[in-house]
């Protein structure tokens, strides 16, 4: 099934749940309400025109720097206005960050039957970082569950066994945000240098 | 006759140190990529089993040198050392590849840069990875400092070291 | 779960014993920690198992001990700046994952390489997997005790990272690739030196077929342990050798192809029992299809070297040309064409543009130019320097390469910035390592160590 008809059933099933779809660079993509993620998981899952029967990657960005790197000042002192280079331009731009929450939740699928991909995002808001967990659907889901707790904080309703996997329990923090500085250490033993 | 009883105990002890220096049982604390590089130096193309040091020994009580290999994460420095605390003088570190030395480019959150901030190391082998010519090098550097130290009798004191840091209660 | 040390248990004998026999004692499991220093050769991770006697009952797998922070110094540097990273992921393959990550960027700014650069990723790709899958195999036959067989693999990686030298430049994290082609063209004597060392390889990998295929001590062991199912294999997420090993075929390069795969002829071997023989077998005969698609990539390479400009002018090196200009000697170099130093082989004007894209705002130019015309050092200048560099369009792409282990996927998000915004990898050992529980539960202890050989775990790829 191509990848248009695939969101099409989507939002023909769940049109209550579908935010938005859109296909940049090749890849169809459909932002879901977190809401109703685990109905249109299991959906993706069990239908037989979609078959999505791997679950390939469940990643977490953080929308709050989007755009906002602050400006480069390396030729602040010199005078000399610097402008940035253009981009390089797009014919078919991308619709831009799935909403105004600070997290979104991205979910890769891929189906051996039909070797079709979709990725669905799912919005979620910092003020409640919530989402149901999609681990008795795919048993893969527990440990990129448990990292997207380590690494983003996001929490997975549900979840058997929510704990740290990448950083050490002592760990303060969730270190992939944006407002984690790079360099700030809690180390175990030794300095903090 | 003191002389006498001097020149044994000096050529005693240089000829412990030339047995130590030529007799070392690595205990390899092998992480990252550096492994492979490590691997490639215990092999047969690179072998480091003529220097006398090809039996790498699995237990820091059988090890007289400790190889840290590849790079060190807060999550690991405690196991590593609680490793070199376990293996029983006179033991030796060496910091192989740049993360151990410095901490490589992994300036973040999750390394440790450098071990001499928690062991005190006796050869930086620096490279990413380096390559086993390197290494054999630096194998060769160790030899000679085990032999000046039974030599001249001289060993870096404990208090010269980098103070013993304290570990938080038992982990 | 984590796995709470003070259950016990009884045995059947004890309840029901007659009185008249002394009654066995209740036995307790034993909580047996391989703990994150281990002699293993593939990675750091702690394996907690609950034993009951030799049999694992449960197992706990911590990882995490490698974590590097991969995916937040991506965001701190630019495009071409995250490439020594991503070599350092999978570093028994490095290249592949070098290749995923550029192809990951070229799809978000639309462009395409040229084809002779696409034939030389697939096979710096293919050695690279056939590197991987000698270390692989190589290690898990030295834990078993064929440690013969190590040296065997170790010395025909060596021949394998002799070449990778010639071409990169490095033996084991390469960095040879850059987002809109590669660093530098193929040497002369490559193919000669390729058909040397596959030759070689092949007699290693027949002697260690032979040495160990039908050793009854290492079918005994491999045989019907470590056992998965498809079903299983694929709910956990499993890809690669692993997964064609329970018999799904499922590979990136025939089912998704990527650059030049569709049009290169091999198989894809698949077992069918699921346990460490099938992918130890499975492996082996990915060995030799990977030296295949080389042998037919070297074939139907399209050509190099092409001179478009001949460089006009008194030969000097740039090294030369840059201390003279830099002190105002401009009348000495203004008659003079930069002729690049030894470090830069492979990526002169004349080949550059066989191996890097055309696209100005994204690929360096050739030196020659930089040093010799103002077009070539502002190409140069608006690519380096702090501030500038490659700005992709707005946008969110994933790309998904075969790695030695399995589905490497990359998934990257820009804002337009010249950093990355975020970069997140799929590391296919992942998935095998969250299934090890399964894989061990059943087993003795022995097992744990050829599953966990055969797993290929590499911590750089695990833990980022």
């Amino acid at each position: 099934m191509s990848g248009a008809r695939l969101t099409e059933s989507i939002g023909t099933r769940f049109p209550d749940a579908v935010i938005t779809t859109h296909a940049y660079r090749g890849e169809e993509t459909v932002v879901v309400r977190h809401e109703q993620l685990h109905a249109v998981a299991e959906f993706l899952k069990l239908d037989d025109d979609s078959k999505m029967n791997f679950l390939m990657d469940l990643a977490v960005v953080d929308y709050s720097m989007f755009g906002k790197s602050p400006p480069q000042a390396f030729f602040a002192s010199s005078g000399v206005a610097v402008r940035p280079p253009a981009r390089i331009p797009d014919k078919n731009p991308w619709p831009g960050p799935p909403g105004t929450e600070r997290f979104a939740v991205v979910y890769h699928f891929f189906s051996t039957t039909h070797k079709h991909r979709l990725r669905m995002v799912v919005p979620v808001d910092e003020t409640s970082a919530e989402v149901d967990t999609v681990c008795d659907l795919w048993a893969g889901a527990n440990w990129l569950e448990r990292e997207a707790w380590d690494m983003f904080g996001i929490v997975f309703r549900d979840h058997p066994d929510l704990r740290r996997l990448l950083m050490y329990d002592e760990f303060e923090g969730h270190p992939l945000r944006k407002d984690y500085p790079v360099r700030r250490r809690q180390p175990l033993i030794g300095p903090v240098n | 006759m003191e002389n006498n009883s001097t020149f044994f105990t000096s050529r005693v002890n240089e000829a412990l140190g030339w047995a130590r220096k030529y007799s070392i049982f690595q205990y390899p604390f092998v992480t990252a990529c550096c492994g492979m590089e490590y691997m490639a130096t215990a092999c047969s193309h690179y072998d480091v089993d003529r220097f006398g040091a090809g039996l790498p020994r699995f237990s820091p009580r059988q090890a007289d040198v400790l190889f840290v290999v590849g790079t060190i994460s807060h999550k690991m420095a405690p196991v590593l050392k609680r490793i070199y605390d376990q293996m029983a003088e006179p033991k030796w570190v060496v910091a192989f590849g740049v993360c151990t030395c410095t901490g490589g480019f992994y300036d973040n959150y999750a390394t440790v840069m450098g071990i001499d901030t928690i062991l005190p190391v006796d050869v930086y082998i620096p490279g990413c990875p380096p390559r086993p010519e390197m290494v054999l090098d630096g194998l060769m550097k160790l030899q000679d400092k085990i032999q000046d130290e039974h030599s001249t009798g001289v060993r870096p004191a404990p208090e010269d070291r980098p103070d013993d840091l304290e570990m938080e209660a038992n982990r | 779960m984590p796995i709470d040390p003070t259950t016990e248990v009884e045995t059947a004998d004890a309840a029901s014993a007659p009185a008249a026999e002394s009654p066995k004692p209740a036995t307790r499991e034993m909580l047996l920690n391989i703990g994150p220093a281990h002699p293993a050769m593939h990675g750091i991770v702690r394996i907690v198992t609950k034993l009951d006697g030799e049999q694992v009952k449960e197992v706990d797998v911590e990882i995490g001990y490698l974590h590097r922070g991969f995916e937040k110094m991506s965001e701190q540097v630019d495009y071409n700046g995250v490439m020594p990273y991503t070599d350092r992921l999978n570093y028994v393959s490095s290249f592949i994952n070098n290749a995923g990550y550029c192809m990951a960027v070229e799809k978000l700014l639309g462009i395409s390489v040229p084809l002779r650069c696409e034939y030389i990723r697939v096979i710096v790709s293919e050695i690279s997997r056939i590197a991987d899958h000698l270390t692989s195999v190589g290690a898990t036959a030295m834990e078993l005790g064929a440690f013969t067989v190590f040296l065997y693999m170790i010395k025909a990686r060596e021949y394998l990272w002799d070449l990778l030298e010639q071409v990169t430049g490095a033996r084991l994290t390469v960095s040879y690739c850059r987002v809109g082609g590669i660093k530098a063209d193929l040497p002369d004597e490559f193919a000669a030196g390729c058909i040397a060392a596959f030759a070689k390889t092949r007699e290693v990998i027949a002697e260690s077929e032979g040495l160990l295929k039908r050793n009854r001590i290492f079918t005994d062991r491999m045989m019907g342990t470590g056992v998965i199912s498809t079903e299983d294999a694929i709910s956990y997420g499993i890809t690669g050798p692993f997964l064609r090993a329970t018999g799904c075929d499922y590979d990136v390069r025939k089912d998704c192809p990527y650059s030049v795969y569709d049009r290169l002829d091999f198989d894809v071997p698949v077992g069918t029992a699921g346990d460490n023989m099938d992918r130890f077998l499975v492996r082996m005969e990915e060995m030799e299809q990977s030296m295949r698609i080389v042998e037919a990539a070297l074939k139907d390479l399209p050509d190099g070297a092409v001179m478009t400009h001949p460089g006009t002018g008194r030969h000097i090196p740039a090294a030369e040309m840059v201390d003279l200009g830099k002190v105002g000697n401009i009348g000495a170099i203004a008659d003079g064409c930069a002729v690049p130093g030894p470090t830069l082989e492979g990526a002169g004007r004349e080949r550059l543009h066989t191996i890097s894209t055309d696209n100005k705002r994204v690929a360096l130019p050739a030196k020659e130019n930089v040093y010799g015309n103002i077009e070539g050092l502002m190409q140069q200048f608006k690519l380096i320097m702090h501030g500038h560099g490659i700005r992709a369009p707005e946008g969110e792409v994933y790309e998904a390469v075969e790695g030695a282990n399995g589905e490497l996927g990359f998934y990257v998000v820009s804002d337009g910035e010249p950093n990355a915004y975020r970069v997140r990898v799929r590391p296919p050992c992942f998935a095998i390592m969250s299934a090890l529980p399964l894989l061990l539960v059943g087993d003795m202890v022995a097992d744990i160590v050829p599953t966990f050989g055969s797993v290929n775990m590499i911590g750089g790829e695990l833990d980022r």
